[in-house]
């Protein structure tokens, strides 16, 4: 039983993994891309981290587990912010479909106070 | 008093960091989350916030839910042809809110797949800010607005207020 829930999440975890990295490759702009890889990865290591506590059964391995889960969710999106802000600042081009752009709007329509 | 609550739990987290969860452990957590505490007492200073449990546990169980159902919209778009997107960067204005409101908003924006913070700026006359969101696909700007606002925006400053 144990085996079968342990098998279950890591198997879950990986499939998220992939399409993280599958996102990676397929997605047209950096910012896309971003989103593919930084939300599937996080909760692809999620089930990863769960398999392991579940395996073990412990309570030392539940507690790290969680606390790997934590720090992983407090530091993720500080990152992909940080490289979406950059990215942006620079002028990356977003994919040619995308539709909207009010930051863009906003910043031509004052653009005294542009960046800092 | 908020200072002394921090610092135990650091010298928790400590604890539980370490092989085995005994007293010298959390004595050493201790003495380090001193020093660290010490360090950011400028920081720590601003405002004094009392977190109302019940808020934030559901401001986290709605977090999950929203994590789950969104990375398999994420997971629709990653096999999907590509021609299913309409990403765009959406102006979220936001209410008045202070420093940790915000990054705590912006966080679990950005954790929640289809959505990323860019940028936030903020109206030299008025003070307010804009949170500017890119999202993977979108069919009315207006439907992002309103579901950041009376989602993620409305629960996070019950739980932190």
């Amino acid at each position: 039983m144990n085996d079968a829930i342990v098998a279950a999440l890591l198997i879950v975890g990986a499939i998220f993994g992939l399409l993280g990295a599958v996102g990676v490759v397929r997605m047209p702009d950096l910012f896309t891309r971003l989103q593919a890889s930084t939300k599937a990865g996080t909760l692809g290591v999620l089930f990863l981290v769960a398999s392991a506590a579940v395996h073990f059964g412990e309570m030392g391995v539940s507690v790290r587990a969680l606390l790997v889960v934590a720090f992983l969710f407090l530091t993720a999106p500080v990152a992909a912010h940080v490289i979406c802000r950059a990215a942006y600042s620079v002028r990356t081009p977003l994919w040619e479909r995308t539709g909207i752009d009010e930051l863009r709007e906003a910043r031509s329509r004052s653009p005294g106070d542009e960046g800092d | 008093m908020r200072l002394l609550v921090w610092n135990i739990v650091l010298a928790v987290l400590w604890a539980a960091t370490m092989e085995n969860f005994s007293a010298a452990s959390l004595a050493v957590g201790y003495a380090i989350g001193f020093v660290v505490l010490l360090l950011m007492r400028s920081v720590l200073q601003e405002g004094k916030y009392f977190r109302d449990a019940w808020e934030l546990i559901g401001l986290v169980l709605y977090f999950v839910v929203e994590l789950v159902l969104a990375n398999f919209k994420m997971a629709y778009y990653t096999v999907m042809p590509l021609n299913r997107m309409r990403p765009g960067v959406i102006a979220v204005p936001l209410e008045p809110m202070n420093e940790t409101e915000l990054t705590v908003l912006s966080n679990l924006i950005t954790l929640t797949p289809g959505t990323l913070s860019v940028d936030i700026e903020e109206c030299e006359r008025t003070g307010r800010r804009t949170l500017y969101v890119h999202v993977m696909s979108y069919t009315d700007p207006e439907v992002i607005r309103y579901d950041i606002k009376s989602g993620f925006e409305r629960r996070v400053l019950k739980a932190l207020r």
